[in-house]
Formats: structure tokens, C-alpha cells, sequence
């Protein structure tokens, strides 16, 4: 393949992975959310993949095997299980307000654009634009922990900005020294972990997964015996 | 290469694992205090070879005098917080708040909790100390939900959701870090090695620099507890085992605080030649005055013992971050010195208060009443660390808020004011709250408890000779960190 | 392109473009309902089924409502004017004709709209409640598609710095790489036709059930003559949409000279793009249900999402390029 069209791909499947974070902070259905996460982090390895390939570096075929195998693979399955387990597969959560959430996260990709604008111009990689687009990625993940109100939803977007994160590394710097790559798949792995404990310690505490519902802990509570 | 320096960090690390496999309740907490022991040992000899070397090396890691010194804090606190907790931990096996199980997942993830404080301090890489400061998190959010309350779950929901997104917006600064390194080195697998990045920190570039430190500052700043990252702080504080809120506090904060420091020094180095040098610092500054003074007004509203000391740590971490944006030597010593003796004061409150709730079965603080009169042995240690913490003349922390004070007035004169009128809010806020608690007629039918007293009176008179006569030694310390941070020494 | 000196062949080849949109227009909606049927495993009608009925139409007598205005004599004929001329001014073979200069594709939306305008008022002019209802559903699905339709356009234009579909075509003959902004930007366009040319799962142009039709709610009082201009527009309308996603996405093989073995190529070009384009049409009202109205905003936001998207693509990732 030409170097100009591998260069032309990758920004075509980070502008796709995206269009997955918009779909993550969107999609009423919970299932759906997750697939798209899914597709979100398969873009990721492709981006990682192509980066490897026009760049020659063969340290990112193993960071893309590892994005692809965690953030596509591995972790929407324990989310997808998780799920129905709880019987939450036909589940509904819209976020509130879904128009305004979509207007704040184009604002997001503007700010994102903005704030990294010196950056991309100090920059030689042909990945530099895609900076923009990851940092975006991040910060709609955080939007879609605020406008989210349901446990697996929140979790959707806390892991969406760990792909933000991963695209960040491959377009800015090509990747990650690998002891570093390796702890922070470890990490988001445990987390993973952590979260589908948390579902079922949710769903004992308040009988619910909607994190409305934690509304205990504020300063003016009442006394609890 | 110095054995010691694996041996510190390496040793919960097996602790870790070797609890999480120990089935005998009893056992473990004796093994978690010798684990706290051998590492504590280690720290030492660590300290002793890094005052003689100046830095160690080895195995990856990189330990020199800013970082051996909350070493030597973090494993200190870590063993006689170990110490208290085999009793606290029994106590509340009888409660049957928790069950063996439970008990056992404490254990390891307050040894893996440990390692991820020691990791992150002796590493010299700056992902593998965020990769270390995300395990913090991950070891204690099972902790702070120990009891399985619905007001322990919310907590630990809330820290996990929070420091989660605090911590990746600081990756993302790293990242750029990273980069900013990229131009500079051709070894790009160095790029995050502290030494060597601090080595060619006036290259860096200092636009993405300062980017970069706006997203560390804010990323770490969540664990550090600054205002208006802070709200998981009160909730993690107050719902998890007391010796949790310890070594939060006492650790945790530190630790956090100890990353952003690192790479204001990067910063500090990268902008020096640009039209703004001080960016890193204004913003410190921002941050630290913000937190304390909103933190010291939140003090009065409280009515849950724990959340009222969690915000007294806010407070103190807004004053210890302020005082590192002043930067300059005598603020930087006094910033230093506020971290040590802040650690050493609310890891013993924070254990003394798990006395005195268990003593009177609540953390509300209109049912806790006369400890004085209850239990004299909790009374005093309490009276006397809050007074401590107040920053009360013979105490240390008097010592470094003067130092901090001074330094301010010579720096920022009109800062002052604000200083002294954050301090003067947190201490009727403190004592306010704290008259009704230690002194009056405790309720009736509080029958006495079997208390372990000994950390606390070890803490609070190391904290009363940090106020009366700092050890030479300790200064000197102290001031080579100094050097380091500030570029020139008190001495 | 317009400054070569207008000759005689140049003309004729313009207005043979033009004839050529009302003669197409009915065979691509035979042949998309022709793989329907195939797709349904029925044999199906003629392709040139849609061009007979269109015939017999014509042949019948116009019955007008006696409560109707004159607005609704004259509506069929602005409409399908208006449609025809929209097309007109779409590069359906070859971009290099003198009237090109006037294939502003805000010329085309503007006459698009009258169009809609004209047939909306229609709708409602004779007083039923079906005219008024269609009326009002069509505004609203048009209202929501317009913004995505002018933001997917406004994409094209800014990577072409024209708003010229001849330029845009030339443009994007000449630089032809894989861009992430004309991936949205087709994305946009693809269910903005959707939505505009009254296909599943907006509407379904088949159906006559009260409750969920659009466009035939409005077409409803017409008969003879009218009716027959007014499905003639619709069809050329679907042709129109069609060679936008061809030419201008697609725009291999369309002719840049006004030599007659380019016409040749471009014209078998083109039937072969709207077959394809025919067919996928085709399947995708097969495998997708009609969507109900109120998830129709639900639809087009997510068109406009694409071609914000593609606007943001554009300007973020393919700078430099």
C-alpha cells in the first residue's frame, strides 16, 4: 500500500473512532453503547496497526494486539456478560438531555482542537492531527460520566477515555515506552474487574444501577445511628 | 546498588500476595505488621545510603533525597497505622461489619496499597508513577467499601468514578510530557525517565509544557483533594476502616502531591526562559488558596467526625500546595516540612478517632461526647492532636505554617491576610466541634475499650519534637530536598 | 470551463443533459422496485412500468376539488419546473458545459425548496386533513434534513473552496484520496436523500396507510395531469440525490470534454453507478422497517451529527494535507 493512502486511512479511522465516542455518549441502548465501545476500541488498534505499518515501527504491532485484545475484545465481553447478567440487556438509559449533550461534545472537540493547536504545529508526525481527535475522545468519555446516569453507562465512558488515551500515545508520540504500556493495560484491566464487582455491590446497596440513586453521602444529611 | 532500595518497594509487593493467600485471621494481622517492619527497616538503610551516595539506583528504580524522605514518612506511617489496624481490624470482625473474607481482601490490599505508594515514589519513571498512583486507587476502592453499607458503595463509587478521571487526564499530561521529550531525545524509551528528562528540562518545549501541567496539575490535583476535585475525598474518608482513612490521608495525598511537584520542577525548567516562568506555581498557588479556604469554610457544616478531619486534610494539602507554587527556598522547606508533620498528626487522629467511634459507636459528632471523662487514654491523644493539627505553638505544625507564613510575607505580602484569615476560620471550625467531643458528661453506659495507643503517642511526640527542636539531621535532609526542588537550600 | 466559446455542439449537448433527466428519472425508480420485487422473490413489474403509469396519468381526466384555489392548478407545474431545473444544474455526465457556471448546489437546495414550499401549500389548500398533515410532517422532516444537507455541502465546498458541484466534481476527480470528511459527508448525504425523497424508514412510498404517509398524504387530492407531474418530480428528485452520491462521491468515468466518446463513457458510467446505487436502495428497504415519525428527528440528527463530523474532520484532521 502507498504510504500516502496508509496516511489517509488512519485518519480516516480516527475520525471514525469519533464518531464511536459520540455513539458511547448517545446510545439509549445499553447493548448498543457497548458494542459501539467495542468498534471505538477496534479503531483504536487500527489506528496503532496502521501507524506500525507506514511508520516501520514494529514495537506498536504488540501495543495494537494488546488495545484490540482488551479494548475490543476482552472487556466488552465482561461488560456484555455483566449486562445480562443483570438483566439490563434491553435496558433504556437516555442521556438527559441528548441534544444538548451532543452540542457540549462538539464544543468539547472544538476545545480540544484549540488546546492543542500549538502542539500540532511544533509537530512533524503525520499523526499530529489526530491529537486533537483524542484529547476530544477524552473529553466526551468525561461528558458521557456526567450526562450518564446508569452504572454501566458511566463505566462505558470512563473506559471510552482510556481509548482516547491509547490514540493520544500512538499520534503524539507513537506510543508509550512498554513497562508503561503494559501497567496501564493492567490497570484498566483490574478496573474492569472492579467495576463488575461494584455492579452487583450497587445493586444490593440501592437495588438499582441508576447512580441517582447515591445521594447519601452530601454535607447536611441527617444523622444516621 | 543498594539492596535496600528493592527491599522497600518489593516487600508489600509479596506481602500483597502473601495475604491474599493466608487464610488465618489472626496471623495476617501480625504479618501485615512485620511485612510494615521489614520495610520500614529497609527504608532506613535506604535513607542512610541515599546521605551518603546522595541518589540510589537499581532495578529500574531511582530514589534521591526528595523521594526517600516520604519514603522513609510513607513506610513509617504504614507501620504503625499496621499496628493499629490488628486491633481495629479484630474489633470489627466482632462487630461483624466484616467477615474472614473480607478481612483477608483488607490485608492484601493494604500491603498492595503500600507497594503502589513506595512504587510510585522510587520510580524514576513518570508512567510508571502514574501507573502506580491508578493502583492506589484500585487497592483502596474495595477498602473504602468494605462494609458494604449503601453509604460505603456510594463512596467508593464516587472515589473510583472520580480519581479514575482525575488520573486519566493526568496520563494525557504525561503524554505530552512524552512528547514534548521526543524532540529533545533520541533514546525515545528514556523520554520518561525523570532524571533524565529533568537533565534536559530546559529544551523542552514549553507550550506543550505548559499544556501539559494544566491536565498533570488537575489529574493528580484530584487525588491531592483540591478544590473542586475534592468530592470524593470526605466520602472515601469517612465510609472506609478507620486505618484506611489513616494512610489516605497520611499517604495518599502525599504521594499525589509528590507527582505534581516532579513535574513543576520539569515545567518550572522548561518555561524559565519564556514570557511567563512562574506558570506552574501561579497555578499551584491558585489551586492551594482555593482549597484551603474552602475547605477551612466547609469545617463548620460538618457533623460527621471523619468527614470533618478529611476536610481538615484538605485544608492542609491546599497550604502544602500553595506553599510549593510560592516556590523559593524557605516556602519549599516549609511545604516539605508541613508534609511530613501534616502525615505524622492526621494519621494519628485519624486512628485516634477510630478509637473514639468505636468507643461511642457512632461518627456523629452530636453523640460523641466527654471522651475526656469516658476514656481519658482517647480524650487526651485527641485533644492533643487537634490541637496539633490547629497548628498550636509547641507542635510542628506551628513550626512549618510560621515558616509558610514568613515566606509568604516576604514574597507576596497581600497573601498573608488570606493566609491568616484560612487559618483563624479552620481553628474555629476545629474547635467548635471539638470542645463538645473531649470535654463535658459523656453519655451514660460508654464502658472503656481496649485501645492500642501506641501509634498515636509515637506519632504525637515525634510531632512535639518536630515543633520544640527540629534534628539536625532532618534538617540537613530536608534541605538537600530543598536544593533540589527550589535550586538553593535554607541553610 | 464556461469561458470555451459556445458553439453549437455545446448547446445541444446541454439541453440533451437536461432531456435526459425526465427520461431517466422513471426507469431508476422501475429498476428499484424492480430488485424489490427480486429481493421479495416476485418476477416484479417492467422497469419502464413507472414511465407507462406516468402515461396513462396523463391520459386521464383532471378532476380539481372544488374548494381548491387557483394555488392548486398551478402547483404541479412550479413543482415540477422547479425540480426539473434543480436537476438541470447537476452534473449528470459532464462537468465541462457552459452551464456549469449556474450548478451552485445552493441553487439546487433554493429550487428544491420552492418545490417543497409550493407542494406543502398545496397540501394544505383544498382543507383536508391528510393534505394538512403531510404538509406539516414533510416540513418537519425537511426543516431537520436541511441543516445536515447544507452542513454536508458546506464540507464539500470547503475542500473544493467552491460551491460549484462542477468544481466539487472536478476537484474531487483531481484529488481523489480516502478523506475521513467526504466518508461523513457521503454518510450525511446518503440519509438526508433518504429522508428527502420520502424513502423507508422515513416514509414509504407505497403506502396510503393515514397514519404514517407523507408525501402521499399531500398528492392525495390530485388526479390526471397533476398527479402525473408531481410523481414525474418525485422520481426526478430520486434521480437527483442519486447522481449528487455518483457524481460527486463517485465521480469516475464522467466526462470532462465534449467529445462524444466521453459522453459515451460517462453515460454507461453513470447507469452503472445508479444501478448499483438503485439496488442498495433497494436492500436497504428490504432489511429496514419503517421507522415511526417521531424517531424520524432521531434519524435525521444523526445525518447532521455525520456531517458535523466530516465538517470537524476536515478542519482538524486534514490540515496539511
Amino acid at each position: 500500500m502507498s504510504v500516502q493512502l496508509l496516511h489517509s486511512l488512519v485518519l480516516v479511522l480516527a475520525a471514525l473512532a469519533l464518531f464511536a465516542a459520540f455513539a458511547v455518549l448517545g446510545q439509549a441502548r445499553l447493548l448498543a453503547a457497548i458494542h459501539a465501545f467495542a468498534w471505538q476500541g477496534a479503531l483504536v488498534a487500527a489506528v496503532t496497526l496502521t501507524v506500525a505499518v507506514a511508520e516501520s515501527a514494529p514495537e506498536l504491532y504488540f501495543s495494537a494486539v494488546l488495545t484490540f485484545s482488551l479494548k475490543a475484545l476482552l472487556i466488552p465481553w465482561m461488560l456484555h456478560r455483566l449486562v445480562r447478567r443483570l438483566g439490563l440487556s434491553r435496558h433504556l438509559d437516555r442521556p438527559q438531555h441528548p441534544m444538548l449533550a451532543t452540542v457540549f461534545a462538539v464544543g468539547m472537540v472544538m476545545f480540544a482542537y484549540w488546546l492543542v493547536l500549538p502542539l500540532v504545529q511544533s509537530s512533524l508526525a503525520f499523526t499530529r492531527n489526530i491529537v486533537a481527535i483524542s484529547l476530544a475522545v477524552v473529553l466526551i468519555g468525561l461528558l458521557t460520566l456526567v450526562v450518564r446516569r446508569q452504572a454501566v453507562a458511566q463505566v462505558l465512558g470512563f473506559m471510552a477515555m482510556e481509548n482516547g488515551l491509547f490514540l493520544a500515545a500512538v499520534s503524539a508520540t507513537h506510543g508509550m515506552p512498554l513497562v508503561v504500556e503494559l501497567g496501564v493495560a493492567f490497570d484498566v484491566l483490574i478496573a474492569a474487574v472492579l467495576f463488575g464487582v461494584f455492579f452487583f455491590q450497587l445493586r444490593e446497596s440501592i437495588d438499582s444501577l441508576d447512580v441517582d440513586r447515591l445521594d447519601r453521602l452530601n454535607e447536611a444529611r441527617e444523622d444516621q445511628p | 546498588m543498594s539492596a535496600a532500595l528493592p527491599l522497600v518497594t518489593y516487600t508489600p509487593l509479596a506481602g500483597a500476595l502473601l495475604l491474599g493467600l493466608l487464610r488465618h485471621d489472626r496471623l495476617a494481622g501480625w504479618l501485615n505488621v512485620a511485612l510494615g517492619a521489614v520495610s520500614f527497616g529497609a527504608s532506613v538503610v535506604l535513607a542512610w545510603d541515599v546521605t551518603r551516595f546522595g541518589v540510589v539506583t537499581g532495578f529500574g528504580l531511582r530514589v534521591d533525597d526528595f523521594s526517600v524522605f516520604l519514603v522513609v514518612l510513607n513506610a513509617f506511617v504504614g507501620l504503625t497505622t499496621s499496628i493499629f489496624s490488628r486491633s481495629y481490624m479484630r474489633h470489627v470482625l466482632h462487630t461483624r461489619l466484616t467477615g474472614p473474607h473480607g478481612l483477608r481482601l483488607y490485608h492484601a490490599m493494604y500491603q498492595s496499597f503500600l507497594f503502589t505508594m513506595l512504587l510510585a515514589l522510587t520510580t524514576n519513571n513518570l508512567g510508571v508513577l502514574w501507573v502506580a498512583v491508578e493502583g492506589a486507587t484500585l487497592s483502596t476502592v474495595m477498602l473504602v467499601s468494605l462494609y458494604r453499607t449503601p453509604e460505603a458503595v456510594e463512596a467508593a463509587w464516587k472515589y473510583f468514578i472520580l480519581c479514575g478521571v482525575g488520573i486519566a487526564l493526568a496520563l494525557f499530561g504525561t503524554v505530552l510530557v512524552y512528547y514534548s521529550a521526543q524532540h529533545v531525545l533520541l533514546h525515545s524509551a528514556q523520554g520518561l525517565d525523570w532524571s533524565v528528562l529533568n537533565a534536559h528540562r530546559a529544551q523542552l518545549q514549553p507550550a506543550v509544557m505548559s499544556i501539559a501541567f494544566v491536565f498533570l496539575l488537575v489529574g493528580y490535583g484530584t487525588k491531592v483533594g483540591l478544590v473542586p476535585m475534592h468530592q470524593w475525598l470526605p466520602d472515601a474518608h469517612s465510609e472506609g476502616p478507620a486505618p484506611i482513612s489513616a494512610i489516605l490521608s497520611g499517604l495518599l495525598l502525599n504521594v499525589a502531591l509528590y507527582a505534581v511537584v516532579r513535574f513543576k520542577m520539569l515545567v518550572d525548567g522548561s518555561l524559565a526562559h519564556t514570557s511567563h516562568p512562574h506558570l506552574a506555581g501561579l497555578l499551584m498557588m491558585g489551586f492551594g488558596l482555593v482549597s484551603f479556604l474552602v475547605a477551612g469554610l466547609f469545617l463548620h457544616r460538618q457533623r460527621d467526625v471523619k468527614r470533618l478531619f478529611s476536610y481538615s486534610s484538605i485544608e492542609h494539602m491546599g497550604l502544602m500546595t500553595f506553599g510549593f507554587g510560592l516556590g523559593g527556598p524557605l516556602a519549599t522547606f516549609a511545604a516539605l516540612l508541613h508534609m511530613l508533620v501534616h502525615s505524622l498528626t492526621k494519621s494519628a487522629i485519624f486512628v485516634t478517632v477510630g478509637h473514639a467511634t468505636h468507643l461511642a459507636g457512632t461518627q456523629s459528632i452530636e453523640h460523641i461526647r466527654g471522651l475526656l471523662r469516658a476514656q481519658p487514654g482517647i480524650g487526651w491523644p485527641f485533644l492533643l492532636g487537634v490541637a496539633a493539627i490547629a497548628g498550636f505553638p509547641p507542635f510542628g505544625i506551628f513550626t512549618s505554617e510560621f515558616l509558610l507564613l514568613s515566606a509568604t510575607m516576604h514574597a507576596e505580602p497581600a497573601l498573608t491576610i488570606l493566609l491568616l484569615l484560612g487559618l483563624v476560620i479552620a481553628f474555629a471550625g476545629l474547635f467548635r466541634h471539638l470542645q463538645p467531643m473531649v470535654y463535658g458528661a459523656a453519655p451514660e453506659g460508654l464502658a472503656p475499650i481496649k485501645v492500642n495507643m501506641l501509634p498515636v503517642v509515637l506519632h504525637l511526640v515525634l510531632v512535639l519534637w518536630l515543633g520544640l527542636a527540629i534534628p539536625a539531621v532532618l534538617v540537613a535532609w530536608l534541605n538537600h530536598a530543598t536544593v533540589l526542588i527550589a535550586g538553593a537550600g535554607v541553610l | 470551463m464556461g469561458g470555451d466559446a459556445v458553439n453549437a455542439a455545446d448547446t445541444v449537448l446541454a439541453v440533451a443533459q437536461a432531456l435526459l433527466w425526465p427520461l431517466a428519472a422513471p426507469l431508476l425508480v422501475g429498476w428499484v422496485r424492480k430488485a424489490k420485487a427480486m429481493l421479495q422473490n416476485r418476477r416484479g413489474a417492467s422497469v419502464l412500468q413507472p414511465a407507462r403509469n406516468l402515461g396513462k396519468l396523463f391520459a386521464k381526466e383532471t378532476r380539481v376539488a372544488h374548494t381548491a384555489s387557483p394555488l392548486f392548478r398551478v402547483t404541479p407545474y412550479i413543482v415540477f419546473t422547479a425540480t426539473w431545473l434543480a436537476a438541470a444544474a447537476v452534473p449528470l455526465l459532464s462537468t465541462h458545459l457552459y452551464t456549469a457556471a449556474l450548478a451552485d448546489v445552493i441553487v439546487v437546495a433554493g429550487l428544491l425548496g420552492l418545490a417543497r414550499f409550493f407542494l406543502a401549500l398545496a397540501g394544505m389548500d383544498v382543507g383536508t386533513a391528510f393534505g394538512g398533515m403531510g404538509a406539516s410532517r414533510e416540513m418537519m422532516v425537511s426543516g431537520m434534513a436541511e441543516p445536515a444537507l447544507l452542513m454536508a455541502v458546506f464540507t464539500l465546498a470547503m475542500s473544493a473552496h467552491s460551491t460549484n458541484l462542477s468544481s466539487v466534481v472536478d476537484h474531487q476527480l483531481t484529488g481523489g484520496t480516502l478523506l475521513p470528511s467526504m466518508l461523513f459527508a457521503l454518510g450525511s448525504l446518503i440519509l438526508v436523500a433518504v429522508a428527502e425523497t420520502g424513502r423507508i424508514p422515513i416514509d414509504n412510498p407505497t403506502t396510503h396507510l393515514e397514519l404514517t404517509m407523507i408525501h402521499e398524504a399531500m398528492v392525495l387530492e390530485y388526479s390526471g395531469r397533476h398527479l402525473a407531474l408531481l410523481e414525474w418530480a418525485a422520481q426526478i428528485r430520486l434521480l437527483l440525490y442519486g447522481t449528487l452520491i455518483a457524481n460527486v462521491f463517485f465521480p469516475w468515468g464522467i466526462a470532462t470534454t465534449a467529445h462524444p466518446a466521453a459522453w459515451g463513457i460517462a453515460l454507461a458510467a453513470l447507469a452503472g453507478k445508479l444501478l448499483v446505487l438503485g439496488a442498495a436502495l433497494a436492500v436497504g428497504e428490504t432489511v429496514l422497517a419503517k421507522k415511526r415519525l417521531f424517531q424520524a428527528p432521531a434519524f435525521l440528527s444523526l445525518a447532521f451529527l455525520f456531517a458535523l463530523i466530516g465538517l470537524i474532520s476536515h478542519v482538524i484532521l486534514e490540515q496539511g494535507l
